[in-house]
């Protein structure tokens, strides 16, 4: 335990966060709207190959970055029209978008298998990445990282703030009732599902662009669906949100750091088991608060 | 039993009654793989051998190939659909096919199986695979003589002998070199993850390594170690050239296509047998990757010198006195692994701290 | 002004149809996919629909449908039942592994005696090992309230985890070179689940997940337990004051699609698969999902959606084999018959009507 510096440890969690904390802000959006879109892992993976296609085409990360929103977005739109306008049952459509993201990504991407994209710097902070211990926790990471945070507080202060904000989660909560005050449900809900496809879509560019950064196929590797995980720990809050995406970010962080330090005693089955047995454990002490109300169900104006 | 046999016989005629019809006289090779061919690791390795049989026979051969199987059912099905579309030789390129090559060639005698770093045989089956641990004693000479923190990372899949026979020839010529080194081990418990190898890249860096050695695919780690500055890589399965000439100094990439050419040669002028191929630097299956600059010229040669004595035969990885971890002799002085012990090897040498999962 | 409007009662007629014009819409899509990826599009539908069925070979892939749809149609059934009553299982996936995990320590702990018991022994151990792992979020549910999306699907991982750890530990073949995995079952005769008819690909799985079919849709219909699983699912509260006992229906839901899960992972483990592996699941815990819905949690439904599904798994492959078409395209042809079927499922419950409402 002992040569496991904290310092460093707390700075790779916030990284090992990122792509996590990304698609599920968006995620959380699209729920408190009242849809269940379980085809974050597609989206995500759609965003990673977009991201890097233009990033590669331009030589630009951050136009990498708007075209995995963009990517993430308009793969979502095929979610949100079935869903919203045909009234396909949400659980089964998420799960088929996963399906056909993941061809879709591995198709786009077949020309960039073994190229080298575009790097991404990190943002120098002057003074701020200089203050012992916080420092270099927080103040040396790469833009994206602080984007997602940004992202993070921003659809807090929009949930609980802003009057757009609670249309939104009337919708969620009782779409009819939300109906009958006048307020376009589907309207709502297609731009939360737009909202939440772009952010998974950045989700898998951050792997794709930063943290491999190449494009390989299925890179997200099941990332897409810790993120759903995450939502639901949350408790549909932002705030709780973060503390979740660390949570988990930290334990996995964590029992890479023990193995690396040497001399743990503790068999590494158990260890790969962590992250998600502490999320569960804590989720247990915490209690879940309440999903919103209409949360998966479809809503048709006349019934 | 016996309805079944009757039954496929009956498919296997029809496959081959079709098949001739068909296909003229083109040979006809399959190939199933456990990834994506665009994983640009395993799969992709595998892959390229198929293309250089393309590029080597033109129209003599058909290739096809199917991807993403999974162990099992599914690969059985697959081999047989192969079979029974008139495949004449078709390789099997993953462990966890090992049963259902061999179920599918009892079914088909006439039909030639080739299974990558499998053990069992028959009279159509062939089994071969790479001395990896060879390219990976360069790679732990290397390691030895650049590590100044005497700490060397290692990234594992998951604890098998392939694995765990790379770590050891890596220590042991690091050792040999720096008798201060010591190696951390991390089970990242997967084939393939991007991110997860990223991050336990970035724990050894973190844990005070300087070198790290992968047993994992994707160019993840050769990223993680490029950020952080002073550290050391070397590619695995293709050569991540995009890396040179720091953190990448070297690599070992695994090269099938002479094998495969070679193999499907032999189907067409009739010599094929039942073979079991382990090969090394020497043939060029176990290709180490350029060392670049970035490692001083007297280790540079040292590493070449090591690659071509292994080449000739006249340096073993494994040669004794080598004692395993718990200090019970295995090699006595000059005494040389047998090729049983390598391939089911589970244990670690002497030296080497902590446990190997099991 | 296009309109929808519910109908007061399913469309029977669009009921049946609706499949067909979905595949025949996939048919249209795909084609043009493919056609855009230069490969002949009749050919390459002919190749997933048509020649599992009725090809040159299919004698062979037919059963083999069965022995794809057996496990989806087993688990879906079960799923199924809860998600009716909006208890949400989406970690069928462990329950799978956990069940293959117990069938195989129980099988392997007699090993090699022979005897009639070790069959049913290892029925009751993968039963029993699915239902120990969906009680873990049932029970925290009860308890706690926990929600029980997350803790089964990390569930998913942890039993990942397990598996890998047996795979390589205690479960490993002491005979194997060395290598993970353990002894294969299905050359241990008194374990092995062969097919009951050789040659049909109808195994002991594959009969039970059709017994399933016939079960589930009796009790959907006739037994208390379905009324109390349609009430609970309609309204909770009505539920409650109906004398339904909310804890009872998750522990039973939860437990009944636990055990069914478990039983699919034991009967691949000692038949089809044969043995233990680090990659010995393949994802049907998240595939009976979609065959759940796409079935719309109808047993029948189920039924056809799992044959449905296997027979593009197989179909994907032989256009792989005999076209070279990326695995890629297979998925996303998958994807778009999804899509196609959820989308046109509308014109059971709606109908369209042309001209302005009168009120809003």
């Amino acid at each position: 335990m002992s040569n496991i510096d904290p310092i460093l440890l707390l700075s790779a969690i916030i990284v090992v966060a990122t792509p996590i904390l990304l698609a599920a802000i968006g995620e959380l959006v699209v729920e408190r709207a009242g849809v269940l879109n379980l085809g974050v892992e597609g989206m995500m993976i759609t965003g990673a190959v977009c991201g890097f296609i233009v990033a590669t085409l331009t030589g630009s990360p951050w136009l990498g970055f708007a075209g995995a929103a963009l990517g993430g977005a308009l793969l979502s739109m095929i979610f949100g029209i079935l869903t919203q306008l045909f009234l396909s049952n949400q659980v089964a459509t998420g799960l088929a978008l996963t399906l056909f993201g993941l061809g879709l990504s591995a198709l786009l991407g077949q020309g960039y298998i073994g190229v080298k994209g575009p790097s991404v710097p990190d943002v120098y902070l002057p003074i701020l990445r200089d203050i012992p211990v916080l420092g270099p926790i927080l103040f040396r990471h790469d833009i994206i990282v602080y984007l997602a945070l940004a992202i993070v507080l921003g659809v807090w202060v929009f949930l609980e703030r802003s009057r757009a904000g609670r249309v939104l989660r009337a919708v969620g909560e009782n779409h009819d009732a939300a109906h009958a005050l006048g307020y376009k449900v589907v309207r709502v809900r297609l731009m939360a599902i737009a909202f939440g496809g772009a952010c998974a879509g950045l989700g898998g560019a951050y792997l794709s662009l930063v943290r491999v950064p190449q494009w390989t196929e299925g890179m997200t590797a099941g990332a897409g669906w810790i993120a759903l995980a995450i939502v639901v720990f949350a408790s549909w809050r932002p705030g709780r949100l973060v503390l979740g995406a660390w949570l988990f970010g930290g334990a996995t962080a964590l029992q890479l750091a023990l193995q690396a330090a040497g001399g743990v005693q503790i068999p590494i089955e158990y260890l790969q088991m962590a992250p998600y047995l502490a999320t569960i454990l804590v989720l247990v002490i915490l209690r879940a608060g309440r999903a919103p109300g209409s949360l998966g169900r479809s809503f048709h104006a006349s019934s | 039993m016996t309805f079944k046999t009757v039954l496929l016989g009956a498919t296997a005629a029809a496959a081959f009654a079709t098949g001739a019809m068909a296909q003229d006289d083109k040979t006809k090779v399959g190939f199933i793989y456990v990834g994506p061919v665009g994983d640009l690791g395993w799969s992709y390795q595998h892959d390229q051998g198929r293309q250089a049989i393309e590029a080597e026979y033109g129209d003599q051969v058909e290739t096809v190939f199917v991807e993403s199987v999974p162990e099992g059912p599914d690969a059985e099905r697959v081999l047989t659909q192969m079979a029974l579309q008139g495949a004449e030789l078709i390789f099997a390129t993953s462990f966890g096919f090992m049963e259902s090559v061999m179920n599918t060639a009892q079914k088909f005698p006439e039909v030639k199986f080739e299974h990558a770093t499998g053990y069992q045989r028959a009279d159509n089956v062939s089994t071969y695979s790479a001395r990896f641990y060879e390219g990976r004693a360069v790679q732990g000479l290397i390691a030895g003589e650049m590590t100044e923190s005497n700490v060397i990372g290692y990234i594992g899949s998951y604890p098998i002998p392939e694995v765990i026979r790379g770590i050891n020839a890596a220590y042991i010529q690091a050792k040999k070199v720096n008798p201060e080194v010591e190696f951390r081990v991390v089970w990242a418990y997967t084939w393939f993850d991007p991110a997860k190898e990223a991050e336990a890249a970035k724990a050894l860096i973190d844990a005070g390594a300087d070198v790290i050695l992968q047993h994992t695919d994707s160019t993840a780690p050769q990223a993680a170690a490029q950020e952080a500055g002073d550290v050391i890589t070397f590619g695995q399965a293709s050569d991540m050239l995009d890396y040179a000439p720091k953190p990448r100094v070297s690599s070992i990439i695994d090269n099938w296509n002479q094998y495969y050419v070679d193999r499907v040669g032999a189907v067409i002028d009739g010599s094929w047998q039942s073979e079991d191929t382990w090969d090394g630097i020497d043939s060029g299956m176990v290709e180490i990757g350029e060392i670049t600059d970035a490692v001083p010229e007297d280790v540079k040669q040292a590493a070449l010198e090591l690659k071509d004595k292994i080449s000739a035969g006249e340096v073993h990885p494994f040669t004794g006195p080598i004692n395993k971890q718990d200090g019970s002799a295995w090699l006595a002085e000059g005494e040389t692994a047998d090729d049983g012990t390598l391939l089911g090897m589970n244990f670690y040498v002497e030296g080497i701290k902590g446990d190997i999962p099991q | 002004m296009i309109r929808l409007e519910r109908r007061p009662e399913p469309s029977r007629a669009w009921t049946l149809a609706t499949p067909f014009v979905a595949v025949a819409l996939t048919m249209v899509a795909g084609g043009l996919m493919f056609a855009m990826l230069g490969k002949d599009p009749v050919e390459a539908i002919r190749t997933i629909f048509w020649d599992p069925l009725f090809g040159d070979f299919a004698s062979y892939s037919r059963p083999q449908l069965l022995v794809k749809a057996g496990p989806l149609i087993l688990i879906a059934i079960g799923l199924s039942l809860g998600f009716r009553a909006g208890i949400w299982n989406i970690g069928a996936e462990g329950q799978y592994i956990l069940g293959a995990i117990f069938a195989a320590a129980t099988g392997l702990a007699i090993y090699p005696a022979e005897s009639w018991i070790v069959f049913p022994a290892m029925i009751v151990a993968g039963a029993l090992g699915g239902i120990l792992w969906a009680m873990i979020p049932a029970l925290l549910k009860v308890r706690f309230g926990t929600n029980e999306v997350l803790v089964s699907l990390m569930l998913v991982y942890v039993a990942e985890a397990l598996l890998a750890s047996m795979s390589l530990g205690l479960l490993r073949n002491p005979e194997g070179m060395g290598f993970p995995g353990s002894r294969n079952l299905a050359q241990y005769p008194s374990a092995a689940n062969l097919d009951l008819i050789p040659g049909t690909g109808m195994h002991w799985g594959v009969a039970l997940a059709l017994i399933a079919v016939i079960v589930g849709q009796v009790v959907m219909t006739r037994h208390q337990l379905g009324f109390r699983v349609r009430l609970a699912g309609q309204s909770p509260r009505a539920a409650v004051f109906g004398g339904v006992n909310p804890g009872w229906l998750i522990v039973v839901c939860m437990g009944i699609s636990g055990g069914l899960a478990g039983l699919a992972g034991m009967f691949e483990v000692a038949g089809p698969a044969g043995r233990l592996s680090i990659d010995f699941n393949v994802g049907y815990g998240f595939t009976a999902i979609i065959v759940a819905f796409l079935g719309r949690l109808n047993p029948i439904g189920i039924l056809l959606a799992g044959l449905l599904m296997a027979l593009t798994y197989i179909g994907g492959e032989l256009a792989q084999l005999q076209m070279n078409l990326p695995l890629a395209a297979i998925q996303m042809f998958q994807g778009m018959l999804l899509f196609f079927l959820l989308a046109i499922d509308l014109m059971t419950n709606f109908s369209f009507r042309f001209g302005r409402r009168a009120t809003a």
